[in-house]
């Protein structure tokens, strides 16, 4: 191989691939060792190495829970297992793909990738514009070869015509270096898709990090639970979580609002697979800003909704009980619809109630269980997601809730510390429970359905799309084109004979050229021929 | 909604192919050991030198299984044709237990392990007789058989799941386009991998031939096309799926955009998918790298497919996320 391109280059011919050739360093000093790291960064071999450490820096990712995709198992561990889970956190092993030992491995393989395409593109910009290069001396050295029988009538010159109209016909670059009476030809070049390819995936992933980036840094993610009956208007205060990019914009969110109409889930009922969801969806009617005319619209699991690019999916649901609390001359002082969350796949969820005008102040804590079931091992808990026979289990207390100490109390959590249990008590809905010591009544109303949403949006989205479709066509360009040349010399061999030769060769990896070699020799010869060949 | 007779007819038909491929494998295997086998020493020049005249080395090396056509049939071939027969038989029996099971549930009949899995192993073989018409690659068969008897078996085995319709997630066109993608992906690189161990098998008995060393795996290199051609096969398989590979991952993040409301997360399984990308894509470039061609970068496209095995076994049997569906 190497002879072969010694000789192409020494005869003024560009390489096939703009592949930079690694070429060794002689000179010292500091200019000397910056070009020595550039050329070190930017080789093949460097990034072949961030390649294997980028691969090897994401299965961490996959092995430890992460906080970008589920915070409270990131919490647990750390719980669970503290000097471990606070040593992994030092690393990083919970932020994978946020730490900055990751982006410092793809940001250097983004910078040599960048160092290696830049000058491959200047490169391939010049040869595409340029001539194919001249016939080597002696084309019997290349791979395909075949010598055609002599001219007959036809005039070399008009044979060197011919075949670069026929070459040019099939879409090849033609160069003609006319017939001098000793020796004349036709270069042709095919397949510049190859590198173009090539070069446009690379700069495709360069989009690819850049939209990335511009999604996480002007996007926002929020999640919020809303209830059958409830609304959602969208500004950040109505979210239980908000996560903005940095230089996102509150004014850029739109002003949408919904309503939760309705959520209805459907289950399979027996078999293998008995309780798994079959259907999800939520009836929503919306507002695109107030004061607009509302429409109907059913948010499911792959359909989410879309208001001028802020979209809102449906990611969950769950049960919420409705309790009505009387004193002990039965007036309502309390009712409320709590959001119980669920904790298996049966939907047995846990959940709070908190009464802070009651005197003393009462607290519920407990089960719901969309079809109730006790037994020895498990306690109370749900056989089935569907409300099929939906029970509570509740304990009530009285006390202080805390609430007034102005720390911040999660919803979903009593703080007992200041309080004394009254007792438990298993109701079906419509049941009341008369608390003991004259403290009035628990009534289980019912049930509504809740349904969480994210509401998502990512400015990054549609570049990043672009740049996969710009990555694959590069890629496919690049794997599946051959980059070939081929030649045909007329030239007058020392015995007054002429000789025409025709030759071709490619560098793409295990192509070949000879199927072009073959078509091209039986278009010059008519027919298709018996050649002698090497 | 789930049409039971049929999907018991598929798996009928499933457990059908299984027998007939354990047929085909075993006819296989007379076979190769029937087959006499080539030279591993080049008679004329030493491999180096093949490689340097041409850049088309390998294309049109004819492989050599049963040795030389000359009208009557050379050992091993007879028992060979009867194993392609038996292959295709097999195969059109998987293809219609896929197709009934998907009949039975009213969609395509890729929601689960079980379903993903007889899809890849009929994939795998049809790839295979397909890629066999244009070409002799009965040296393959039993390099493809095996593993598709393996998948099924573990399909049938550990992963089988009832007929059932779908979790609300996995309802959207894009199953038919990603799982599909994926699947094809899957069969490809396994028959990739394939040539690629037959590749350094070959390699090395080519190599220890010319220094005059013994090599125990040596009737097996004997029975394979020569190296440089086996090398220009995994190359070529490996490079065609690449593009494939890559649009399947992007499709999954399109779905998962409708689904879950970002394209990327970081869930274990599109962890792995781009862990598998990124080991296919420093295969292609340790090729194009000096000092890595040849045995090293086949190691790599090894470590790769062992990474897409793990994002389907690992990913799906031991690690939760939000790719783990009913009934795995």
């Amino acid at each position: 191989m190497t002879d072969l391109r010694n000789e192409l280059t020494d005869g003024g011919a560009p390489q096939l691939s703009t592949q930079p050739v690694e070429v060794a360093q002689a000179e010292f000093g500091v200019s000397g060792w910056l070009r020595w790291a550039w050329r070190t960064l930017t080789s093949m071999r460097t990034a072949l190495i961030l390649l294997f450490l980028l691969a090897l820096a994401s299965i961490p990712g996959s092995i430890f829970p992460q906080r970008g995709s589920n915070p409270i198992k990131v919490n647990q561990y750390i719980i669970d297992s503290p000097t471990v889970g606070r040593f992994l956190d030092k690393l990083g092993m919970f932020d994978v793909f946020a730490s900055p030992w990751f982006a410092a491995i793809y940001l250097l393989l983004f910078v040599s990738l960048a160092g290696c395409v830049i000058p491959r593109m200047i490169a391939h910009w010049r040869i595409l514009r340029s001539r194919p290069p001249a016939a080597p001396k002696n084309l019997s050295r290349l791979g395909d070869y075949q010598v055609l029988p002599a001219l007959g009538d036809e005039m070399p010159q008009e044979f060197l015509g011919r075949a670069s109209d026929l070459l040019k016909k099939n879409r090849w670059r033609v160069d003609v270096h006319d017939f001098d009476g000793e020796t004349g030809w036709v270069a042709a070049e095919k397949g510049y898709a190859r590198e173009t390819g090539n070069l446009l995936f690379h700069m495709a992933l360069l989009c690819l990090l850049a939209a990335v980036g511009l999604g996480s840094l002007a996007g926002f993610r929020g999640t919020v639970i809303v209830r059958e009956g409830s609304s959602f208007a969208d500004t950040r205060s109505q979210f239980d979580s908000f996560q903005p990019g940095r230089i996102f914009d509150d004014s850029s969110l739109p002003p949408f609002s919904f309503t939760l109409d309705k959520f209805t889930a459907d289950y399979q009922r027996g078999g293998q697979q008995n309780g798994a969801a079959r259907e999800f969806a939520a009836k929503v009617t919306v507002k695109d800003e107030p004061g607009a005319s509302s429409y109907d619209k059913l948010i499911q699991v792959n359909d989410p909704l879309d208001v001028g690019g802020v979209k809102t999916y449906l990611v969950g649901h769950g049960y919420a009980p409705t309790f009505t609390i009387r004193d002990a001359k039965g007036a309502v002082v309390f009712r409320d619809t709590a959001v119980f969350l669920p904790q298996d796949g049966n939907y047995t969820s846990t959940g709070v109630v908190k009464a802070p005008d009651t005197v003393p102040q009462l607290g519920l804590t407990g089960f719901f269980l969309p079809t109730a079931a006790v037994d020895q091992i498990l306690g109370p808990h749900s056989t089935f997601p569907a409300p099929d026979d939906p029970a509570v289990f509740m304990s009530a207390w009285d006390g202080d809730l805390g609430l007034d100490s102005g720390r911040p109390q999660s919803v979903y959590k009593l703080d007992t510390s200041h309080m004394q249990r009254l007792g438990i008590k298993a109701m079906r809905p419509g049941e009341s429970w008369a608390l003991p010591q004259g403290h009035g009544t628990v009534t289980f109303d019912g049930f509504k359905q809740w349904a969480s949403f994210t509401v998502a949006h990512d400015p990054g989205q549609g570049w990043a799309l672009m740049s996969a479709i710009a990555a694959i066509t590069g890629l496919a360009l690049s794997l599946l084109v051959r980059r070939r040349r081929v030649w045909v010399k007329v030239s007058t061999s020392a015995q007054g004979d002429t000789v025409v030769e025709v030759a071709g060769m490619t560098r793409s990896e295990h192509a070949s050229v000879s199927d072009d070699v073959d078509a091209l020799t039986a278009d010059l010869t008519g027919r298709a021929i018996s050649v002698t060949g090497q | 909604m789930v049409n039971v007779t049929l999907a018991e007819f598929s798996n009928r038909f499933v457990y059908a192919a299984m027998v007939t491929f354990t047929i085909a494998m075993i006819t296989f295997a007379i076979s190769m050991a029937a087959t006499r086998g080539r030279d591993l020493v080049p008679a004329a020049a030493a491999p180096a030198e093949a490689q340097s005249g041409g850049v088309a080395v390998a294309t049109r090396v004819e492989t050599t299984l049963g040795g030389p056509n000359d009208g009557a049939l050379p050992p091993g071939r007879r028992s060979a044709n009867i194993a392609m027969s038996v292959t295709w038989l097999a195969t059109i029996l998987l293809g219609v237990g896929v197709l009934l099971r998907g009949l039975s549930v009213g969609r395509v009949p890729w929601g689960n392990m079980y379903e993903f899995s007889i899809t890849s192993a009929f994939a795998v073989s049809l790839a295979f007789l397909v890629l066999s018409l244009k070409r002799d690659l009965r040296w393959l068969g039993i390099f493809v058989v095996v593993p598709v008897l393996l998948t099924l078996g573990l399909a049938v085995s550990v992963l089988y799941t009832d007929a059932e319709q779908l979790v609300p997630a996995l309802k959207s066109y894009w199953l038919v386009i990603h799982v599909s993608a994926a699947v094809i992906c899957g069969g490809a690189f396994c028959v990739g991998a394939a040539v690629t161990m037959l590749f350094l098998v070959a390699d090395a008995g080519e190599r220890r031939a010319s220094a005059g060393k013994s090599y125990p795996l040596d009737w097996l290199a004997r029975r394979l096309p020569p190296a440089a051609s086996l090398d220009a096969m995994a190359y070529r398989i490996h490079a065609f799926m690449f593009p494939l590979w890559t649009f399947a991952i992007v499709a999954g993040a399109i779905w998962a955009e409708s689904a879950w409301g970002r394209y990327w997360g970081w869930d274990p399984k599109e962890t792995w998918a781009f862990i598998t990308w990124v080991a296919y894509a420093a295969y292609l470039h340790a090729r194009a790298t000096a000092g890595w061609k040849g045995r090293k970068a086949s190691v790599i496209a090894l470590i790769a497919f062992g990474c897409f095995l793990f994002n389907y076994f690992g990913v799906n049997l031991v690690i939760t996320g939000l790719h783990s569906y009913a009934g795995v």
